[in-house]
């Protein structure tokens, strides 16, 4: 008879064992069996080290969380056989190049069937040649700023029109009576700030406003003071904020705004990188009050967003919150699994990445759709940040919004489509 | 004028983080000739001391939390600077005169604590324990006529790399007594620290300028600090012995200064003071475990625009490129200037950005240290030999 205490000894050493030997073999999947047919080998690739990591080990949660969930339910059924899902999860390690790297090993030398990864735009840009180049396939789960339409990535994040857009019409029609139609715009150093702030000013211009400051803070960076300088001089008694900062300047920002008397009562302020997660962080004390745009709020309340976060908490503890992008990694693997089912193949990837577009799904946050341009159909949230760390949903565009990859705002750009299935040459942009 | 006193007012303030930061590495860099790359890593340390005595002092509620910040100063600083006082003990000391090696060493040991906090459990604390014992005691109780042997280097090392392994062993079977000993205390996450009510908000105003809370505690907590340090250089019986060991290390050891606890005790102090600066920013920023990056550069800027090792230098160092960051960034040259020439007023507009402004900061410095390389202050005489 083995006592307790050498029972936990051994599987000390057997949890070793075992993790010595999976990270020999790069970690991820074990071998089929459980009246599994056969295994579908995908890859995760996502920050697991470096300034990215705090979001983005989130992201892997989730989708593992989703893997599970399908193996649970009898995996993915292909050709009346069944396979299990097995992953194969790398470290982009915040490091763009690392990315492209990562995804030309989880390729050629693990050949998996898809991948599901990244989180920055710059994530995005440094992977998106190694997908078309292969000619092989990511799914990419952020809210990001649009004006890219590729063949070979399926988008499950907001595109500007179903996030910024109906977010800075919301502002107009609740505190332009009070502010006027004027705004000002605070965000990180880089491409998803500042295209979505160029979509913003002609967005504001045609609705007959001024954008009356935009400024921007290097990632990472946390002194604000000049910038409140800025909006004292241009709101001296309240006025539209739309902030896009990423990352740790938030703190920074909301806590400096309190002290310098910036409060929500008098300035309004929407965030599209803030959510239930960057609130517990922040602390409700500085953010509570603000406004946040996304397509899923925990607190939806639904009994599919229920049962998404009982989920996620029975996984991986009641300390924990759900949001945004979880809810679009969640969905993405979902996604592909109902593709691989209608195409009936998870090889050849032609053939899943044509039956994607026109799937529909039930997911936490309501139905979505996958478009001919790669992006799906979302609802729109605006909540205001509640003291308990939840949003307060104030409004909701009643039903999913359609993709609008190529920004209509934008003089560069208005005019311009994307339809993946049609047979042209330019189908990832062309003019209407 | 009320633009010209607010901005000078917010260039303090931004000065007087700088220099908060920097003063720790004004010593321990200046006095010591170390440079420490895990500065920044003392200052995140010190952040989640406050963290963790916020959190101890959330039960009482009421006034007792209201003061938690002050226990938290005086926690922070004594935590880091023991710290700092163990780093000095087992590796710094062994790297004197080696600055390429202290270089690469602390960088090494900045991303270990980085990884620490991140994932430190009780079981992983449970287990550098026991590999601490075990390695501790193989040492002790090993026969002498091993430790005498040829082979005796290698054989400690053995030793060690066996204890760690055992270490990693028990940090395992840890894990599996259950959530309680599994569970990471703070993750990767960044944590919430909330300053304390009379902290946050303003504090009034003079003339129509607000006077933020924090930005004053800050400008009142650096002076006050850089005023201790100054003290404790120049009057007290150890500072005088800093000084002397910084002067001349082999005249001070004959003259009976004991310069082992000398080292010690600036590298102490040194870190200490970053961690205090830890638990100032957490009034300002977030508190994660990349903190310190953020500050690292900045600091060493401060230090060399300043003149290595003079506190003078790294004061009007900070202040100047507080003010500069600040005047630059908020575009209040357009203000006080409306008259401007069209093309100057373009270029000022261009740099009235707060990532422009840090740049322009940099060409300044670069250009600054064009005609003086040694810094506003160089050290005069015999400088750090060390």
């Amino acid at each position: 008879m083995i006592s307790s205490l050498s029972k936990r000894v051994l599987t000390g050493f057997a949890a070793t064992a075992v993790g010595v030997t999976m990270t020999a073999c790069g970690g991820g999947g074990d071998s089929a069996g459980d009246g599994f047919d056969g295994t579908i080998k995908v890859g995760i690739l996502h920050s697991l080290s470096g300034t990215m990591a705090i979001s983005e080990t989130t992201l892997k949660e989730v989708e593992e969380m989703a893997i599970q969930e399908i193996n649970d339910a009898g995996g993915v059924t292909v050709d009346g056989k069944s396979y299990k899902i097995t992953y194969v999860s790398e470290d982009g390690a915040s490091d763009w190049p690392t990315f492209a790297e990562k995804s030309q090993k989880l390729i050629d030398a693990d050949k998996v069937a898809v991948v599901f990864g990244g989180w920055t735009s710059a994530s995005r840009k440094a992977m998106l040649p190694v997908y078309e180049a292969k000619d092989h396939f990511l799914f990419y789960p952020i809210q990001y700023e649009g004006q890219e339409c590729s063949k070979n990535i399926f988008y499950t994040g907001a595109v500007p029109n179903q996030q910024a857009e109906p977010a800075v019409d919301w502002l107009f029609d609740n505190f332009a009576d009070k502010y006027g139609k004027k705004v000002y715009l605070v965000g990180s150093d880089y491409v998803y700030p500042r295209t979505a702030n160029t979509i913003i000013k002609e967005q504001v211009k045609s609705l007959g406003g001024v954008t009356v400051g935009e400024d921007y803070i290097p990632l990472g960076n946390t002194e604000v003071a000049p910038i409140i300088a800025k909006i004292k001089t241009e709101f001296p008694d309240g006025g539209i904020i739309i902030n896009t900062l990423n990352g740790d300047s938030n703190v920074a920002l909301f806590k400096q705004f309190k002290a310098a008397g910036i409060t929500p009562d008098k300035y309004p302020i929407m965030s599209f990188s803030i959510a239930e997660e960057e609130i517990r962080q922040i602390g409700p004390d500085f953010v509570g009050g603000t406004y946040a745009a996304w397509n899923y709020f925990m607190s939806l309340g639904t009994p599919a967003s229920n049962a998404f976060n009982e989920a996620f908490i029975e996984m991986y503890g009641d300390d924990r919150v759900t949001n945004d992008p979880m809810e679009s990694a969640y969905n993405m693997v979902y996604l592909w699994k109902a593709a691989v089912e209608k195409a009936g193949t998870y090889e050849d990837l032609d053939a899943v990445r044509d039956a994607l577009i026109g799937i529909k799904m039930d997911a936490p946050q309501g139905p979505i759709e996958m478009y001919p341009n790669h992006h799906i159909s979302q609802t729109v949230r605006i909540g205001e940040a509640k003291a308990d760390g939840q949003f307060e949903i104030l409004w909701d565009s009643m039903t999913p919004v359609a993709p609008i990859t190529w920004n209509q705002y934008v003089p560069e750009t208005k005019g311009f489509a994307c339809d993946w299935t049609l047979d042209r040459p330019d189908a990832g942009k062309f003019k209407m | 004028m009320e633009l010209v006193f607010s901005q000078i007012l917010d260039g303090l303030s931004i000065g007087s983080v700088l220099l908060l930061a920097a003063t720790g590495l004004a010593i321990v860099f200046g006095l010591m000739g170390v440079i420490n790359l895990a500065h920044g890593e003392f200052m995140m340390l010190g952040a989640y001391v406050t963290f963790v005595v916020q959190n101890l002092f959330r039960p009482l509620g009421g006034i007792g939390f209201e003061l938690y910040y002050i226990v938290a100063l005086v926690a922070s600083f004594v935590v880091t600077a023991l710290v700092g006082v163990l780093l000095e003990r087992t590796l710094i000391r062994r790297l004197y005169g080696r600055p390429l090696e202290t270089l690469l060493a602390t960088w090494g040991v900045s991303l270990i604590l980085i990884q620490f906090v991140r994932s430190v459990s009780l079981a992983m604390v449970l287990g550098i324990a026991v590999a601490a014992l075990i390695g501790l005691v193989a040492q002790r109780f090993m026969p002498m006529s091993l430790k005498q042997a040829s082979f005796s280097g290698y054989l400690g090392g053995a030793v060690w790399a066996v204890a760690g392994v055992l270490g990693i062993f028990s940090i395992n079977i840890f894990v599996s007594f259950g959530r309680f000993f599994k569970n990471p205390w703070f993750g990767p996450r960044n944590l919430d620290v909330t300053p304390p009510k009379w902290l946050q908000g303003s504090w009034g105003s003079i003339a129509g300028i607000e006077l933020p809370g924090i930005r004053i505690f800050i400008i009142v907590l650096s002076a006050l600090l850089l005023a201790a340090v100054a003290w404790f250089l120049t009057k007290s019986v150890w500072g005088v012995r800093i000084r002397s060991v910084t002067q001349n290390r082999e005249m001070s050891n004959c003259l009976g200064i004991p310069t082992d606890s000398v080292d010690s005790i600036t590298f102490g102090i040194g870190s200490g003071l970053a961690g205090v600066a830890g638990c100032a920013i957490t009034l300002l920023g977030s508190v994660g475990p990349n903190l310190g990056g953020s500050y690292i550069v900045s600091c060493f800027m401060v230090i060399v625009l300043g003149g290595v090792g003079n506190l003078v230098g790294t004061v009007i160092s900070s202040m100047m490129l507080g003010i500069i960051q600040s005047i630059i960034g908020s575009g209040s040259l357009l203000l006080a200037f409306p008259g401007m020439p069209s093309g100057l007023q373009a270029v000022t507009e261009f740099f009235a950005t707060t990532s422009m402004s840090l740049v322009l900061v940099f060409i300044f410095i670069i250009a600054f240290l064009q005609f003086k390389p040694t810094g506003m202050f160089p050290q005069k005489g015999r400088s750090v030999d060390a």
